[in-house]
């Protein structure tokens, strides 16, 4: 373009300057059937490419899952799609109009990204009902919390989900008491509480009992429909319990995707999972 | 608690006023306001427990504030001397005529007024705390670094006041003090006034910061100090959070400071020395972090210590605060306030029916 050109364009009538309106007020646009789409992203550490033209998108209502080898960039996708690395490159929308590149952390958590971390990270020294009360969604600012008082509606919905993550009888326990599992699935449960449209879940089953990883089968199942859920996860027998679609990542971009049969035959992905 | 406190501010008053002298019941005027002292201490013990044991900030600077809220009231308490300094002096305090300034500087205007000054006593700790909490947490600075940096702080302030030309009467600092609002602060009513301020300062102070703990901002507070990167993915502006506790920490030390001074009757740049605002946390880790009781106790206990130790043996007294400050470390880690649950637990394991409430699913 040129400068006459690109002038031209700034002063069109119908243009919105982007300091017009703030991409909060945006109501999530998933009329294409996709909440997020991650496009020609890269994101480089030190000259390392943790992420080289990245293309993802994610269907609303989906559970994908995605694997990869260790280093194949799925740790930073995530990083990414929350806002705690920004790319090089490239762009992140969640929906058709909002740009996650231009938010902080807060304001994609408060948009409805909800992240589980690898680690269980709850309150410890806060009771399990404590613990989703702080997670709700709601006015999370200064003065408002101060004098937030927990209304029936409110206290209903924990009670909900203390139900879909199965704490009814941890209520009142010190969450720093629980197991792992259960420290994994209040985790999942303080993501409910933020009535997230997408639920980032990375290695949920990682250190459990099998009785475990089939309960929580069944919870992010549950969630099918209702959340968008990417799951990262490297136990290949859980993945095959719940993937409809896996999308395979290798050195930062996606090596196949499709269902979990057509994936695991797929000669690059063999090739890149016994190794060279 | 409340009760202890009300019970204190009746009683003390009552046996330095009404009790004879020659009854051993009777408290000195010197004991009442060593007690008042001691509350303003608890004061600023709470202000420390709660950014510290609530938040997770260890603040070694918390002393500055104090400092500051000191100065504030001694600036005032220096400008209602007026004309009976040793120079006589209508408008400038003695040692501004001693270095030959002509005229008052333009940060003591406003002094002579008590509401300015008890004003400005809050405020100016206040803003201090905002733009340093401002810049630090905004650019996530925690832990230790923190921590240095609040000591830098309090030290930073120290040589700046113990210059003659910053105007605040160097290493001297302001003293000679007559009278408050009118009263004069040598007689034994003013003394006991200034013991029920103290006494309604805490009380208040705790009442505020019990509040704060116990209302969903407190649990935020929590969660911040067990883990800040969770609490901000769950969509809490952690940096705001603490900016609003840590200000409102810095304005109570502020008040704790200005009721200091007119009961010890002089503020210096000492007050601001870094081994002051390690001392505070002493007294808050020895009387129990995150329990705002235990920081008052631990506030008391300290300084009643220490000024019997300092009296009787007072070589001693650094090696007894540091004995102290191991002792609970290792034995009570939860301070003297842990002392209630360890022997609840105790009793409980002892007694038959303990267990089976603990094996409940």
């Amino acid at each position: 373009m040129t400068p006459v050109e690109q002038l031209r364009e700034s002063m069109r009538k119908d243009r919105q300057w982007s300091f017009m309106y703030s991409m909060l007020d945006l109501d999530l646009d998933v009329s294409q059937g996709v909440i997020l789409y991650l496009e020609d992203v890269s994101v480089s550490f030190d000259g390392f490419k943790a992420i080289n033209n990245l293309n993802f998108y994610v269907n609303a209502g989906e559970l994908r899952c995605v694997i990869g080898p260790n280093g194949a960039g799925k740790t930073t996708m995530m990083d990414i799609i929350t806002g705690k690395t920004r790319p090089d490159t490239g762009s992140a929308y969640f929906g058709r109009t909002i740009d996650l590149l231009r938010l902080s952390e807060p304001e994609i958590a408060a948009l409805g990204v909800g992240r589980k971390f690898q680690k269980p990270t709850v309150f410890e020294s806060h009771s399990v009902f404590e613990n989703l009360e702080l997670a709700m969604a709601g006015d999370k600012r200064v003065f408002p919390t101060l004098f937030a008082r927990l209304g029936g509606e409110q206290r209903d919905r924990i009670h909900e989900v203390l139900g879909i993550i199965g704490l009814q009888e941890q209520t009142h326990r010190e969450a720093g008491a629980l197991s792992h599992g259960q420290k994994q699935w209040l985790e999942i449960g303080m993501l409910l509480m933020q009535d997230p449209h997408l639920l980032l879940v990375d290695e949920p089953v990682a250190g459990m009992t099998h009785q475990e990883m089939d309960r929580t089968a069944e919870l992010l199942l549950s969630l099918e429909g209702k959340h968008s859920v990417v799951v990262v996860e490297h136990d290949m027998d859980f993945v095959r319990s719940i993937a409809k679609r896996v999308t395979v990542l290798h050195q930062g971009a996606v090596l196949a995707e499709g269902s979990m049969d057509e994936v695991q035959n797929d000669p690059r992905v063999v090739e890149v999972y016994l190794g060279e | 608690m409340l009760a202890v406190l009300l019970v204190v501010a009746v009683v003390v008053p009552i046996l330095n006023l009404v009790v004879p002298e020659s009854s051993p019941w009777h408290v000195s005027t010197y004991t009442v306001t060593l007690l008042g002292k001691y509350l303003t201490y608890a004061l600023l013990a709470v202000a420390v427990d709660l950014v510290w044991g609530y938040l997770g900030i260890l603040s070694l600077g918390h002393a500055a504030f104090f400092g500051l809220g000191g100065y504030a009231m001694g600036m005032y308490l220096m400008r209602q001397i007026g004309d009976r300094g040793v120079y006589g002096h209508p408008v400038l305090p003695d040692f501004m005529v001693f270095l030959n300034w002509p005229e008052l500087p333009w940060f003591w205007h406003g002094f002579d007024l008590f509401w300015f000054a008890a004003l400005m006593a809050i405020l100016v700790p206040g803003t201090l705390a905002f733009i340093f909490g401002y810049l630090a947490f905004r650019s996530r600075v925690t832990g230790v670094y923190l921590s240095i940096m609040t000591q830098a702080l309090t030290y930073a302030l120290m040589l700046a006041f113990f210059r003659n030309e910053m105007g605040f009467g160097g290493n001297n600092g302001l003293t000679d003090f007559k009278d408050i609002l009118g009263f004069d602060l040598k007689s034994d009513a003013t003394r006991i006034g200034l013991f029920l301020a103290s006494a309604g300062a805490l009380a208040l102070g705790y009442l505020a910061c019990r509040w704060i703990v116990t209302s969903r901002l407190g649990r935020v507070a929590v969660a911040i100090r067990d883990a800040e990167a969770r609490t901000r993915f769950i969509g809490y502006r952690v940096d705001r959070v603490k900016l609003a506790i840590f200000t409102f920490s810095a304005m109570l030390a502020g008040v704790a400071g200005a009721l200091y001074v007119p009961q010890v009757g002089i503020i210096n740049p000492g007050e601001f020395s870094p081994l002051n605002s390690i001392e505070l946390v002493i007294w808050v880790a020895i009387g129990g972090r995150a329990t705002l009781y235990g920081a008052v106790i631990g506030a008391i206990l300290v300084n009643y210590g220490k000024t019997y130790f300092t009296g009787a043996f007072p070589e001693a007294w650094l090696f007894a605060l540091g004995a102290l400050f191991v002792v609970v470390t290792l034995f009570l880690p939860k301070g003297i306030a842990g002392l209630v649950g360890m022997i609840r637990t105790w009793r409980r394991s002892r007694s038959p029916a303990g267990p089976r409430a603990e094996a409940a699913p």
